[in-house]
């Protein structure tokens, strides 16, 4: 799949805003005043720059409200309300914290568990497509809500937290590519029950319907060479969970391990994001010879 | 509303005759013509005489090679378009109503005034069926030309899809895939018409009938004969002297 900046940037984004929020509604750090209101901000920049974000990948954003009025049978639509539901939930929390020098603990706590929620359908956004058997994967959602959890911690300050949690995710990244190498072939399509003719033979393309390129191709037909994505494996696992995990660990004092930490994180989680898109094959891709 | 019906009254499709498409792509034409001067936004073009031309198109011939056990490969011209799934992952995906499938004719359709233009219903069609107009902005599929199969301004001969009526090789027909006295339905029992990618799990409501492998070789079964066993004149002669050593 294409690996477009606009999701990747939203994914990547959004998971870590809402990942930080899930903490401040825990109470955590236990802040208030105008401490309390430099957290609140760059979590709610995070997750609303990620949600814009998304807004860019759109032909005709000018429809967008009508994303969400199918909750019920569409998790994008989900997505969109989960997001708008836990950012006003929080809102309140975050006023009282701020301005009135007060804790309602059980609206920050209904916050937090809608912070996973909203990232659970982010991930199902994904994880439901059959069509790309890399993504159709129970990991997928887990991968989504540990990153989230870990990055979260991290910029949290919740150094010791973030240490075990960005180990937990690394490990769950590897699980997902070991997983995901398996699951096109698993799947079952193969150009033979595309063209419905593998029956009589072997088949493959002889001639593509047109010369030039098509909107499916560009969206669908990426593919990226094997040696890079090996790479990118390395870099998103070091620079994502081990490098800012032993910060962490060995510089518990919080603030520091952010200020070094996160930045090494941000370039591992788009490196992971970048290959969560690339390297997903689209079963649509048979038709053109892929 | 995305959710899909339980069923639909009737299952108006396509059945696609591998055995007889001569792949001119005569279908893509047609429907290009039709589609982009009918209701909605038009199948726009970018570049299209320039270096690096694409379009919006609803159909497309892919030619395939099969190779045949003990017997020369075989191509196979293969139209492409929405298959009209009855169990539709387009439609469910859509965060905003605009796609959706008919409960009267189970046509799956896209309302280009509720659609953002996300792309995600094209990312959950297996067949790539589904293409985002560049210029528009908003989600195109094929329509089975819902807009002439009920058009009653039109003569009675014209009231089918318009790749349908424009094939001149008869490779295309249309009709009520859920009736199995009709037509079309007869022709997938006796021709063992199948459905692409089963393993997705769609329910295509489109129909292939599989190409009829060779019943003789074309060269009628044996090789050409060799023209350079008995050599003449000189060549003979060179020929027996080397026999000779
Ligand atoms: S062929 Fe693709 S676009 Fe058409 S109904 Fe089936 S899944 Fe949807
Ligand atoms: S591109 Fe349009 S029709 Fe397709 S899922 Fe998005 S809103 Fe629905």
């Amino acid at each position: 799949m294409h690996p477009a900046p606009s999701v990747i940037v939203f994914t990547a984004l959004s998971g870590l805003g809402f990942g930080l929020l899930a903490w401040l509604g825990l109470g955590l750090p236990a802040v208030y005043g105008w401490a309390a209101f430099w957290w609140y901000f760059v979590g709610y920049a995070l997750a609303v720059g990620g949600l814009m974000a998304s807004v860019l990948h759109l032909g005709n954003p000018k429809n967008g409200l009508k994303a969400f009025s199918q909750w019920r049978t569409s998790w994008l639509s989900r997505e969109g309300v989960a997001a708008v539901v836990t950012l006003l939930i929080i809102a309140p929390f975050a006023i009282g914290r701020i301005f009135l020098d007060t804790d309602w603990g059980w609206l920050g706590a209904i916050g937090s568990l809608l912070c996973l929620v909203t990232v659970f359908c982010t991930s199902m956004i994904y994880a439901q497509l059959r069509t790309v058997p890399r993504w159709n994967n129970a990991l997928t959602p887990v991968l989504f809500l540990a990153w989230s959890v870990a990055g979260g911690a991290l910029l949290a300050g919740q150094a010791v937290a973030a240490g075990l949690l960005l180990l937990l995710a690394g490990g769950v990244q590897v699980a997902y590519w070991l997983r995901g190498d398996q699951r096109f072939a698993e799947a079952g399509s193969t150009i033979g029950t595309a063209t419905g003719l593998g029956a009589l033979g072997r088949v493959r393309l002889f001639e593509p319907p047109h010369q030039g390129t098509n909107y499916l191709l560009k969206e669908m037909g990426f593919s990226v060479a094997r040696k890079h994505a090996v790479k990118l494996r390395v870099i998103a696992l070091a620079a994502g969970s081990l490098m800012p995990a032993v910060i962490c660990i060995l510089m518990p004092a919080g603030y520091v391990a952010i200020l070094i930490a996160f930045p090494i994180h941000l370039v591992g989680i788009f490196a992971a994001r970048w290959l969560f898109f690339a390297e997903a094959d689209h079963v649509m891709k048979l038709y053109y010879g892929g | 509303m995305t959710a899909l019906p339980q069923s639909t009254d009737r299952k108006l499709g396509l059945v696609i005759d591998l055995d007889t498409c001569v792949g001119c792509h005569a279908c893509v034409i047609n429907c290009k013509e039709w589609n982009t001067s009918g209701t909605g936004a038009p199948l726009s073009d970018q570049e299209p005489y320039g270096d690096t031309p694409m379009g919006t198109f609803l159909n497309r011939i892919h030619t395939f090679e099969v190779e045949v056990e003990a017997s020369p490969a075989q191509m196979v011209h293969f139209p492409k378009s929405c298959l009209h799934c009855d169990d539709a992952p387009c439609v469910t995906v859509c965060p905003t109503g605009a796609s959706y499938k008919r409960s009267e004719d189970g046509i799956v359709l896209v309302n280009e005034d509720d659609c953002i233009g996300c792309g995600l219903c094209a990312w959950a069609c297996p067949y790539g069926a589904r293409e985002l107009d560049q210029e528009a902005g908003v989600m195109k599929k094929c329509t089975l030309c819902v807009d002439r199969i009920y058009n009653e301004n039109l003569p009675e001969e014209d009231r089918v899809p318009a790749c349908v009526r424009t094939c001149p090789a008869g490779a295309r027909h249309f009709g009520d895939l859920g009736d199995p006295s009709s037509a079309v339905s007869q022709l997938v029992a006796e021709r063992g018409g199948m459905d692409l990618m089963p393993e997705q799990g769609t329910k295509p409501v489109n129909k292939y009938l599989p190409p009829r492998l060779r019943d003789r070789s074309m060269s009628g079964g044996k090789s050409l004969e060799s023209k350079g066993d008995s050599p003449k004149g000189l060549l003979s002669w060179i020929d027996r002297a080397l026999e000779a050593l």
